[in-house]
This record gives C-alpha cells, sequence and structure tokens, in this order.
C-alpha cells in the first residue's frame, strides 16, 4: 500500500482533510455538518497518514494517546453541560455569546463546545481502532501504547 | 443578535431549583470522571482513588436525591428547558431513586473490593473507567423518564459490560463474552422495536406523557402486543425463562470483581424497566398478560433454585441464585397490587446488596481455596472463623432465613400471592427458597464445614481492609435491615403506589397539566 505516490500525497492530504474537518465542524453550527462527521474526516486522514507512514508515525504526530483524546472530548461536552447551572436554566441548556474580534461578531455557544467534545470523542475512539487495525500483528499488540 | 420571540412557547422559563440538579447529577458525574480516568490512563495509581471518592460523591448525591424525592415528590429536569415532551425528562421518583442509591452503593463496595481484585493490568486495560461508564448508564436508567433515553443508556451500561467482560482477555471470556453480547444485543433490539412500535401508536417517547395519554387509546391501540413485546425484551434482560441461558453461560468467566457488579446490577435494570413499562405505563395490559408473566415467574424461580442446586462451581450457582430472585420479582409484577409491586421492589433492593456480596465471598472462597469446585473445597471455616461467620450470614440472607434482609421481601410477597388467593404461587415461592436453603448449605457443608480434602493447604495472603470492608459493609446493611426493616418497608410501600398511580410523577413533569 505504500507507494512512493502515496507517501508523497499523504501529508498534503491529511493536512487537507484535517483543515477540511475543522471547517465541516464549524459549518455544523448552522448548516449541514458537526462535530461527528468533521471527527470521521479527521479520524479519516490520521488513519490515511497511518497507512503511507505507519501506526507509529501517527502516534508521535498526534502526541495524546487516542484514547485520552476521546477521554477529553467527553470531559469538554459534559462541562459545556453544566455551564447552564450558571445561567440558571436547566442542563444542556444552549447558551451563547457575542464578543466582537477585530470588529467582526463571533457567536460563540456552549452548543459548539459541545460539538467539539463530540468531535474530539469521535476523532479518539476511531482513530483508536484504526490504529489498532492498522498495527503489524506482533507480540506487542496488546499494549497499544 | 437575539430576536426577541415568545420563548415560553417552547421554553421553560422558570429557573429550576438547584436541588433539580441531583437528578441529573448522578449521571453527569459518572460521565465526567469516566472521562477524566480515561485521560489519565496511564497512571493506573490515580485510578482507584478517583474512582471510589467519585463513588462516594455519588452515593452521597443519591442519598441526597432519595431524600429530595421522599419528602418533595418526584424531581423532574428537562435537557435544555425545552418543554416536555420534546424535551428529553430527567425524572426520578421513589422507585428509581432508591434504586440508583442501592446501585450506588453496590458499586462503592465492589470499587474498594477491586483495589485487591483487579491488578495493574487489569487497570491499564481500563476497568475504572469501565466501572464509572457503567454506573453512567446504570443511573441513567434508573433517573430517565424518557423511554427512548433509557434505550440509550441500556446500550452505554451493555458497552461498558462487554468492556468489563473481556477485561483479562481469557479464551473462556471470550466464549461468555459471546454468549452474553449475542443475547443482550437481541433483546435490545427487541427493546429498540418496541420503542419504534410504541413511538408510531402514542406519538410521544415521555413516560409522564406516555401514561397519561394511555387510557384515551386503550381501546384502539394494540396496547397488549406492544407490552408483550416489552415484556420479552425486558425478561431477556432481567435472565428469566427461558431467555436465562445466557447469564450462567457467562457469569463465572469475568474477574470475580465484574461477576458482583453484574450479579447485583445489570439484570436488576432490566427488572427495573419491566416494572416501569408494565405496572406504571401499562397496568391494564399488564393484568391481561398476568398468566403469561406468572408461569414465567415460577419457572424462573425453579430454574434458579433447580440449577442452583446441581452446580459445583460456586460462581455458577450464585448466577442461579440470581436467576431464581428474578422469579421472585417477577411474581410481584405478575400479582400487581401495590402490595406485591412493594415486594418486587423490596427484593430488587435486596437482591443487588446480596447478590453482589455473595459474588465477593465467591472471590475471597477463591482466593482462600484455590478455586471455584465444590470438589476441591474444604476446611474454609477453620482457615478463616470470621469470614466463615459473613458467608453465613450471606446465605441466610440469599435463602431469605430471618433474622437478616432476604426474609422481609419473601414475606411481603407470600403475603401479596396470599391475598388474592394465590396459593400455589406462594408455595413455589416456598419450595424454590427451600431449594437454595439446601443448595447454600451444600455450599456450608463442602466448602466450610467438612475437612479440606488437600493434604496441604496453598499459601494465600491473609485478607486486609480492601477485602473486609466492602464485604463487613454489605453484610452489615442486610443484617440491618434484616432487624430494622420498618424504613425500607415503608419506602417500597410508597415507591410502589407511586408506580401505581403515575399522577405525582405526571404531575412533576407537566406542572401545569399543559398540552392534555
Amino acid at each position: 500500500m505504500n507507494t512512493l505516490i502515496l507517501r508523497t500525497v499523504a501529508p498534503f492530504v491529511t493536512a487537507l482533510m484535517l483543515l477540511f474537518s475543522i471547517f465541516v465542524l464549524l459549518r455544523g453550527h448552522n448548516e449541514p455538518g458537526g462535530g461527528f462527521i468533521g471527527g470521521l474526516i479527521a479520524a479519516s486522514a490520521l488513519a490515511l497518514y497511518g497507512i503511507a507512514f505507519g501506526v507509529g508515525a501517527v502516534r508521535r504526530a498526534i502526541r495524546f494517546h487516542p484514547m485520552a483524546i476521546a477521554g477529553a472530548g467527553l470531559f469538554l461536552a459534559t462541562l459545556s453541560g453544566f455551564i447552564s447551572i450558571l445561567a440558571g436554566v436547566p442542563f444542556m441548556t444552549g447558551l451563547w455569546v457575542y464578543p466582537h474580534v477585530f470588529g467582526v461578531e463571533v457567536p460563540l455557544a456552549t452548543v459548539m463546545s459541545f460539538d467539539l467534545g463530540v468531535y474530539l470523542v469521535v476523532v479518539g475512539a476511531i482513530t483508536s481502532i484504526a490504529l489498532a487495525l492498522e498495527q503489524e500483528p506482533g507480540p506487542d499488540l496488546e499494549r497499544e501504547d | 443578535m437575539a430576536t426577541p420571540t415568545n420563548l415560553s412557547a417552547a421554553f421553560t422559563l422558570t429557573p429550576p431549583p438547584l436541588a433539580d440538579w441531583l437528578v441529573i447529577l448522578p449521571v453527569a458525574l459518572m460521565i465526567g470522571l469516566g472521562a477524566v480516568l480515561m485521560m489519565v490512563r496511564k497512571s493506573v495509581r490515580l485510578h482507584g482513588a478517583i474512582a471510589i471518592a467519585g463513588l462516594a460523591a455519588l452515593v452521597l448525591i443519591d442519598a441526597g436525591l432519595l431524600w429530595r424525592v421522599a419528602t418533595h415528590g418526584p424531581v423532574t429536569m428537562v435537557m435544555g428547558r425545552w418543554l416536555p415532551p420534546f424535551g428529553i425528562a430527567f425524572t426520578a421518583d421513589l422507585f428509581g431513586a432508591a434504586m440508583a442509591l442501592a446501585a450506588a452503593v453496590v458499586a462503592l463496595a465492589a470499587a474498594i473490593f477491586a483495589l485487591r481484585d483487579i491488578d495493574a493490568s487489569g487497570r491499564r486495560y481500563g476497568f475504572y473507567p469501565f466501572l464509572m461508564l457503567l454506573m453512567a448508564g446504570v443511573s441513567g436508567a434508573f433517573l430517565t423518564g424518557d423511554i427512548f433515553n433509557l434505550y440509550v443508556w441500556f446500550e452505554v451500561l451493555l458497552i461498558s459490560s462487554f468492556g468489563l467482560l473481556i477485561l483479562g482477555s481469557q479464551p473462556e471470556q471470550i466464549d461468555g463474552a459471546l454468549k452474553y453480547a449475542v443475547l443482550n444485543l437481541i433483546a435490545t433490539t427487541l427493546f429498540l422495536i418496541a420503542v419504534g412500535y410504541l413511538y408510531a401508536i402514542f406519538g410521544t417517547l415521555n413516560m409522564a406523557d406516555i401514561a397519561r395519554k394511555a387510557v384515551a387509546l386503550r381501546d384502539t391501540g394494540p396496547l397488549t402486543t406492544l407490552t408483550g413485546l416489552f415484556i420479552l425484551a425486558f425478561a431477556m434482560k432481567a435472565a428469566a425463562f427461558p431467555v436465562n441461558f445466557w447469564l450462567p453461560a457467562s457469569y463465572h468467566t469475568p474477574r470475580i470483581v465484574v461477576s458482583a457488579l453484574f450479579g447485583g446490577l445489570l439484570t436488576k435494570v432490566g427488572i427495573y424497566a419491566l416494572m416501569r413499562v408494565t405496572v406504571m405505563l401499562f397496568p391494564v395490559e399488564r393484568e391481561a398478560l398476568s398468566i403469561v408473566i406468572v408461569v414465567i415467574a415460577i419457572l424462573t424461580m425453579m430454574v434458579g433454585a433447580l440449577g442452583a442446586l446441581a452446580q459445583s462451581d460456586i460462581r455458577k450457582l450464585i448466577g442461579y441464585l440470581v436467576i431464581a430472585g428474578i422469579g421472585n420479582m417477577l411474581s410481584g409484577v405478575a400479582i400487581g397490587t401495590p402490595g406485591a409491586v412493594s415486594g418486587a421492589i423490596l427484593y430488587a433492593l435486596h437482591s443487588m446488596v446480596t447478590m453482589t456480596a455473595l459474588y465477593l465471598v465467591a472471590g475471597e472462597i477463591g482466593r482462600l481455596g484455590g478455586g471455584w469446585s465444590l470438589v476441591h473445597l474444604g476446611g474454609l471455616f477453620r482457615r478463616a472463623p470470621s469470614f466463615a461467620g459473613v458467608s453465613f450470614v450471606l446465605f441466610l440472607a440469599a435463602a431469605g432465613l430471618p433474622p437478616i434482609s432476604g426474609l422481609w421481601p419473601k414475606v411481603v410477597l407470600l403475603k401479596a400471592s396470599l391475598d388474592i388467593g394465590a396459593w400455589w404461587l406462594a408455595a413455589a415461592i416456598l419450595v424454590s427458597a427451600f431449594l437454595i436453603t439446601l443448595a447454600l448449605a451444600r455450599v456450608v457443608l463442602f466448602a466450610y464445614w467438612r475437612p479440606s480434602p488437600r493434604e496441604i493447604e496453598p499459601m494465600t495472603a491473609a485478607a486486609d481492609w480492601r477485602i473486609a470492608l466492602p464485604l463487613a459493609a454489605l453484610t452489615a446493611l442486610t443484617i440491618f435491615f434484616g432487624l430494622f426493616p420498618e424504613t425500607l418497608l415503608g419506602l417500597s410501600q410508597d415507591a410502589a403506589t407511586g408506580l401505581a398511580d403515575p399522577t405525582a410523577y405526571i404531575r412533576s413533569v407537566f406542572p401545569q397539566g399543559e398540552g392534555q
């Protein structure tokens, strides 16, 4: 699978796909898209990188263990639900702020941080599975970290 | 940017009292802690401390919730402040809150026991994160007020239980897990089909909404079929006869503390859902199907008791005791009077504590005696007299003999069945209890009383607080509620009344009775 062609284009394609996944994540705010599909795109980007350069390269590139990324996402999503306790509204109520950054109004919401959490959960979980499947069978297969 | 619109048509605009957060906190806390444990998955030393602190907090939160429900009536919080039935409601009534509290106590005991039972590789594999997510699923199932959400929590606890079941990756574990997984996936799918069917009939998934709409739809909707489908799905989850065989096939394979969690919690979630649907939502249909349920109940009791009598592996024997208990609870559902339902609730609470404690006893037997087979065990009374005393108390509890907590649910169920003239059901309960007493007497005779058949005893380290504390605490609970059952009897009666007449439950979700 890891031909010269793949190894040459893989970094570019991976970078593009990761960028696109974030675009889809943010677009999901008001239009089709969102954390789940964005996370899937990012996970396939990492899987492609893994096919081209091996599982070790991906693990080094993402720094954290995929399951830790998923855990962070789950934690962020839970936390987003709890922010509403400060505003005196029930759990998981969407809260919005509209700060002006360089004169542009940027709507931010707990809905978005929840979606970011979903994104991270999907990236972490699917990458974890993909890397385990791509790993060369060997004595160390059990301890994938 | 926000346009001024009339939000009151879609949203609850009054801020919820802070105490209402108690209904969502158990689930949110468990998910959050599970996430944290996943992030620190390398530092396995931290896992036990974080998990035990979290479960202790869960016990306190659930106790607070139970107190709140007991004093103020059912508590509801609707996610995202949408008006019910459109928002997903979490509603805790006495039944749900009491079950959640018992589950938290059991999980805390198991987590402490696991400090000794689960080694570093088991922790690295993720025992404690799985335990947290399992408890999120269990708490969610007990506290949700939305039937599709109930399905989601079933999935959450099922997936966590898969992870726990194959902890260690032994071949026989994979074998047990496969049977467990296939049967449970079929049951979950049946449940999902039933939910879809229900949605097609009612157009709503909120349980309070279903309860109040069922009255009008009873003449036109095929509600008996629907109830039958739910009963089949939940009976599979609860391991009732004839769909009980997955339980003895799988519960003896994982680590003993995992068996303890499963035996204490998972089948009870099935029974809880069964009671919620049949007693609260579809009481008339339950009445129509009561003959079916009573036959299932008696057969489950007998299969459980005879199976326990036939086993020589202690872990499998306890698996059959779990099944026999399910039969007893089902008989309460079959009779359906508030008295009988309160007996079933009492039995469920008692069984959660007792079955977990029994599996922990089995773990200690395995450690002391080097195995679980009654053929090879012996001399435990001599080796560990105080442990033998604790085991004996728990055996009495499981057999339903005084003065331990197992007596009272049986008494309530017997009285309820005699009240409606079902002497044959009362006889079945007694025969099953008698057979279980015999089965446990066999364990005492072989494993504890007779001298060890081996020349040289296996050397084992002494038991420390990580084993003694959970066992002693659970045993103390069963003794306490055996001697002073008034609180628990009153609680289960109120819970059963609230289940049979869900007016307070409905009013908690729809305070003004709107949308009627």
